[in-house]
């Protein structure tokens, strides 16, 4: 029995040296952060096209609101501000957000930028769908022929908006054609190469990454367009000062200059349009 | 190459502090399993060995549903933390290290405890005599458990968030350069990870193949 309460205590001490004897890793944050930390859970494809490591630095300074940027898909960061587990969210998935603001887990919304969709796939391009503009009849072209289609299947924004692309276009994408990889834009962009197949991926990504053998071969319908909004998360946990003031810095005009200059140094062209009205 | 070394070393950090506390703890686990012949011991060496099984994305999400702030130790604010991390990895590495532990103490000769009572030992002395007869075996569990926590990335993504110059670690890292398409990067990363593993594994090495040659002697 003694040896039992040993045991217990050891667990017990161990444990707390876990919870404090640890780096005190919040310490860490720049500083002059004396607020937060603030979650901002945002998309993989902002957080890959390099962006946030450019801004957040920035906003930490100005603010003073220290900030963890955790980067998922769009539905994932969704989830986690209904569920208060996040701050304030940076999305593209214009319907799910809007249900989301409709089910009152949000507190503002506010359009931030946007860049847009491209269809990529293989230079000879056995669905002859190159030169057009409209991403509904790209995917018309592809079931057509039945040629390979890469789908991320993870419900990410640039997921749903493919989803909504193939119901615009009256097709029911079921059929060994259609790969679903459930993964991130970067990992579907390389097995759409190793496959030689076609997808839809946002600019930014497509550009940002290497070792690709993809055409750009659809881009610059309406259809295409890809917006990005910020959300001050509704919640009783949540740090509303700070994700206020995020929401009102990025969508300020000095933050949106600075957006449409990202990128340009590097690809020859922005890889994001300021869409906040001042 | 600063931004590597940081990163490195926080990888470092995580995994030997969670390999330290998993000692701790799974230490003294594997050693009362066997030792014990009671009822339901069986049924927790069971346990521990599907332990060393969890794939480490489940035992993150399990913490992560605990940490997270809609969860019940959520006011600990823990998540997205190093030492959330920590705890993760620390529940990755114990049920090896218990496992490990409870099969070297096995492997001694069967009669030794009974023997160590005969001259006299009380349960310490027999234990901490134990302990050094299998200082081998227990060598290889640390050196199993820091693997296991130094290598796994399930548990530091969703625990940790990856989120740069605050939790990234080397394998999380690796794992978004390879979603950028970076696989030069992701390789020396790999490489470097690899050299840290390498050094520590070299130390505990050198001083488990001495221990092992003075039980020779």
């Amino acid at each position: 029995m003694r040896r039992t309460a040993t045991a217990v205590r050891t667990l017990l001490t161990a444990l707390l040296m876990a919870a404090c004897g640890g780096d005190d890793d919040s310490g860490q944050s720049k500083a002059g952060t004396d607020k937060g930390p603030m979650i901002l859970a945002t998309t993989t494809s902002t957080q890959d096209s390099g962006l946030l490591d450019d801004l957040v630095p920035r906003f930490q300074e100005d603010s003073g609101c220290s900030v963890k940027t955790i980067a998922v898909g769009s539905g994932e960061a969704l989830e986690l501000g209904e569920k208060g587990n996040a701050d304030v969210l940076l999305v593209h998935s214009p319907e799910a957000e809007q249900e989301y603001m409709d089910s009152g887990h949000g507190v503002s919304r506010k359009a931030v930028m946007h860049n847009d969709f491209v269809v990529v796939g293989p230079a000879d391009d056995p669905a002859g769908i190159k030169g057009g503009d409209s991403a509904a009849e790209a995917f018309t072209g592809i079931a057509k022929t039945e040629a390979p289609f890469a789908s991320r299947a993870d419900e990410s924004g640039t997921n749903t908006k493919e989803l909504s692309l193939w119901e615009a276009a009256g097709i029911e994408p079921k059929a060994s054609w259609y790969i679903e990889t459930g993964q991130g834009m970067g990992e579907t962009l390389t097995i759409t190469s190793q496959k030689q197949a076609y997808t839809l991926s946002d600019r930014g990504t497509f550009l940002a990454a290497d070792n690709l053998d993809l055409d750009l071969l659809v881009e610059g319908g309406t259809d295409l367009l890809n917006p990005y909004h910020v959300i001050v998360v509704e919640g009783e946990n949540v740090d509303r000062a700070c994700a206020q003031e995020f929401l009102d810095w990025i969508t300020s005009p000095k933050i949106q200059d600075e957006i449409a200059q990202f990128g340009v140094a590097e690809y020859g062209e922005p890889l994001f349009i300021p869409d906040a009205e001042g | 190459m600063d931004a590597v070394l940081e990163v490195l070393g926080r990888s470092a950090f995580v995994s030997l502090s969670a390999t330290a506390i998993a000692l701790v703890l799974g230490v003294p686990v594997g050693t009362w399993l066997a030792l014990a012949r009671r009822r339901g011991s069986g049924v927790l060496a069971t346990a521990v060995n599907t332990g060393m099984a969890i794939p480490t994305v489940v035992v993150g999400l399990v913490v992560a549903l605990l940490l997270w702030r809609s969860g019940p130790l959520g006011d600990l604010e823990l998540i997205y933390t190093l030492r959330g991390m920590i705890i993760a990895q620390v529940l990755i590495a114990a049920p090896l290290i218990a496992g490990i532990t409870m099969a070297g103490l096995q492997a001694l000769p069967a009669e030794l405890p009974d023997q160590l009572r005969a001259l006299g030992a009380n349960t310490p002395q027999l234990v901490v005599r134990l302990w050094i007869e299998a200082r081998v075996p227990l060598l290889a569990a640390a050196m199993a458990g820091f693997g296991h926590a130094i290598s796994e990335v399930g548990s530091a993504t969703i625990v940790g968030g990856n989120i740069h110059g605050q939790t990234q670690v080397m394998t999380t890292s690796i794992v978004e350069q390879v979603g950028k398409g970076d696989f030069n990067d992701a390789l020396v990363y790999a490489a470097i990870l690899l050299a840290l593993a390498f050094t520590i594994n070299a130390v505990l090495t050198s001083v488990q193949q001495r221990a092992a040659a003075w039980a020779q002697s």
